[in-house]
């Protein structure tokens, strides 16, 4: 039928379309990351060259060796991984805890509580900086990773992460409780053996989110840190600059690259994880 | 987050009247009304725990702090009373820096959510190469926010490789960060393109989760791709978009690290944003009594927007309740 074939000669042009637009849209999101890549890849004075290309004929792997010698950047590389891990394993416990409570348990005061800590999604770690730089300073926390550990994973991101587990766990059914119930399931095992195991899409965009923000600190480690060996990655990569202040472009992009690419590659390989992970926390 | 979507089922703990009469009967002091009260309690500690010292508390010393005089160096305060606060007003940096936070926020927080939709409408279909592109969309977000913005300003310099690119086509573009319009400019975009993302994906999720049965009902009384997205798509993911929208303008209104590794704040202060000039007084120039009323009036400003969006969700939400 001609009218069936003009129909998917339609569908095959709106396609076409949709792929090409969306194909131009992408650009800006794509072609930084891929040209930080090929730049650190570049001898120096490469970098500038006009017109810029992706490509070199002469890689070089130099401003790689030179990032790990001119600052500790092994140890800056250390201290950035294992914050993350341990504020992303804390923050789900505690938002796990409490989204469960404010979603299923009836207890005196708890829409009151709620609102308290909602007060935390919305109160900017910028406006509290100050008076926790003075708290931490008369702890004896500065210049250690105390601050940047307990604030990341029991305020900020934890409040969003508790808010999105209470949103997760109140959409699910009244009889997961009956039914544990008659199992003589008390609470804590209602949340560890029903809830949790349920939440797991909702358990992994937290992990996600808060991961990302610890890796990402950028104001809190620059006010909180002065021992280069102590530095986390984004801190660290502004640190690149020569004895005149003169910034060293390329070994820069390398240091970049080497925070940027292991990231990037677990999001790709596990980007169902990722990206169907946020969008399950949304969905249930 | 479409929770808010679903009508709330009889779960306990969403009824306001949470308080029941207790069954004084039975002789078992731990009924399972009592230890689910304990239990309740004990879940919540750790997170109230931590939003009370890591943030309550500093909001209350911020206060204090404002009222106070500090000397850095003799590491005494005096009481001034208002006169931080009267500073404000005779502070002449304050006004250009209020103007670019304005810009700045309006800014990130139109283009993302207008961006961020778009994306979720292109991408919310099925077609060859759709998880594809939500990838590439999404792949700035794991992108660290200093390694991403180094990478823009490299980009961003007069000789960097969007001027070089527009040579090729014979535009001779402009010093980007050197120019307080173009700098703005460059603070906004590169700030959403890394971080829209986020939102295209709940966007997606919300309009996954539009029962297909309402979009076939409203095909069979003949509404159009329009009515039907306007009728029943944008109603139905309205609790997404405000969601978003407080976390995006809290977001804007937080951006320092954009900021400070791709502009100091500068051409002179044409992107200094109020975040921005809070670190400057706090931890630059020592001021710690006007840094924290600079503080408190950031603080000001998220507050008053959640007001007005609580209010705007009273009257739009109308599914949530």
């Amino acid at each position: 039928m001609s009218s069936k074939s003009s129909s998917q000669r339609r569908s095959a042009l709106r396609h076409a379309l949709l792929v090409t637009a969306l194909g131009v849209l992408a650009i800006p999101f794509v072609v930084p990351t891929v040209w930080m890549v090929a730049a650190s890849l570049k001898p120096l004075p490469e970098i500038f060259k006009a017109p810029p290309s992706l490509w070199t004929s002469d890689p070089t792997l130099s401003a790689y060796s030179e990032a790990f010698s001119f600052q500790p950047f092994a140890r800056q590389y250390a201290n950035s991984v294992y914050i993350a891990v341990l504020v992303t394993l804390i923050t789900l416990l505690v938002s796990s805890l409490a989204g469960y409570a404010f979603a299923r348990i009836r207890f005196p005061g708890a829409n009151a509580l709620f609102l308290v800590v909602l007060v935390g999604l919305l109160v900017p770690s910028e406006v509290t900086i100050v008076p926790l730089f003075q708290m931490f300073k008369r702890a004896g926390m500065i210049n250690t990773h105390w601050p940047l550990i307990l604030v990341t994973a029991l305020a900020g991101p934890c409040v969003l992460a508790t808010f999105i587990m209470r949103q997760f766990f109140i959409a699910l059914p009244a009889e997961l409780e009956e039914a544990g119930r008659l199992d003589g399931l008390g609470r804590p095992a209602l949340w560890w053996r029903i809830f949790l195991p349920l939440a797991r899409p909702a358990l992994s965009a937290v992990a996600i989110l808060t991961f990302l923000t610890s890796w990402n600190l950028y104001l809190e480690p620059t006010v909180y840190l002065t021992s280069p060996e102590l530095f986390t990655l984004p801190q660290a990569l502004t640190r690149f600059t020569d004895a005149y202040g003169g910034e060293m472009w390329n070994t820069q992009l390398a240091a970049a690259t080497m925070t940027v690419l292991p990231v990037l590659v677990v999001f790709v390989v596990a980007q169902r994880q990722f990206v169907e992970g946020l969008a399950h926390s949304g969905l249930k | 987050m479409s929770g808010l979507t679903k009508t709330r089922a009889r779960t306990p703990g969403a009824s306001p009247a949470a308080t029941k009469p207790r069954d004084t009967s039975g002789p078992p002091f731990w009924t399972i009304r009592r230890r689910d009260v304990l239990a309740g309690y004990l879940f919540i500690a750790p997170q109230l725990a931590g939003v009370v010292l890591f943030v309550l508390v500093p909001v209350g010393l911020a206060i204090w702090y404002s009222l106070n005089d500090w000397n850095v160096f003799s590491g005494g305060q005096s009481f001034v009373g208002v006169d931080n606060y009267a500073a404000l007003a005779d502070d002449p940096q304050l006004p250009s820096v209020l103007g670019a936070t304005a810009v700045f926020c309006g800014g990130v927080v139109v283009l993302n959510i207008g961006l961020g939709l778009l994306l979720a409408v292109l991408l919310n279909r099925r077609f060859r190469g759709a998880t594809f592109f939500r990838t590439l969309f999404f792949s700035p977000v794991v992108v660290s926010v200093v390694a991403w913005t180094l990478v823009w300003g490299f980009l961003l310099q007069d000789n960097g490789g969007i001027n070089g690119l527009l040579d090729t086509v014979g535009i001779n573009g402009p010093n980007w960060l050197q120019r307080g319009d173009t700098a703005m400019l460059s603070v906004i975009v590169t700030q959403v393109i890394r971080s829209v993302g986020v939102n295209m994906v709940l966007f997606l999720a919300a309009l996954q989760g539009v029962p297909a049965q309402l979009y076939e009902a409203a095909r069979l009384d003949g509404a159009g791709s329009r009515v039907i997205f306007t009728r029943i798509t944008l109603p139905l993911i309205s609790p997404t978009l405000l969601l978003t929208a407080i976390i995006t303008v809290v977001g804007a209104l937080q951006s320092f690290a954009q900021i400070a590794v791709l502009t100091s704040g500068g051409p002179e202060l044409s992107t200094t944003v109020l975040v921005y000039y809070v670190f400057q007084q706090a931890f630059e120039f020592n001021h710690i009594g006007y840094g924290s009323t600079l503080a408190l009036m950031l603080l000001s400003f998220v507050m008053l927007l959640t007001l007005v969006q609580w209010q705007l969700r009273r009257k739009w939400v109308f599914h949530e309740q």
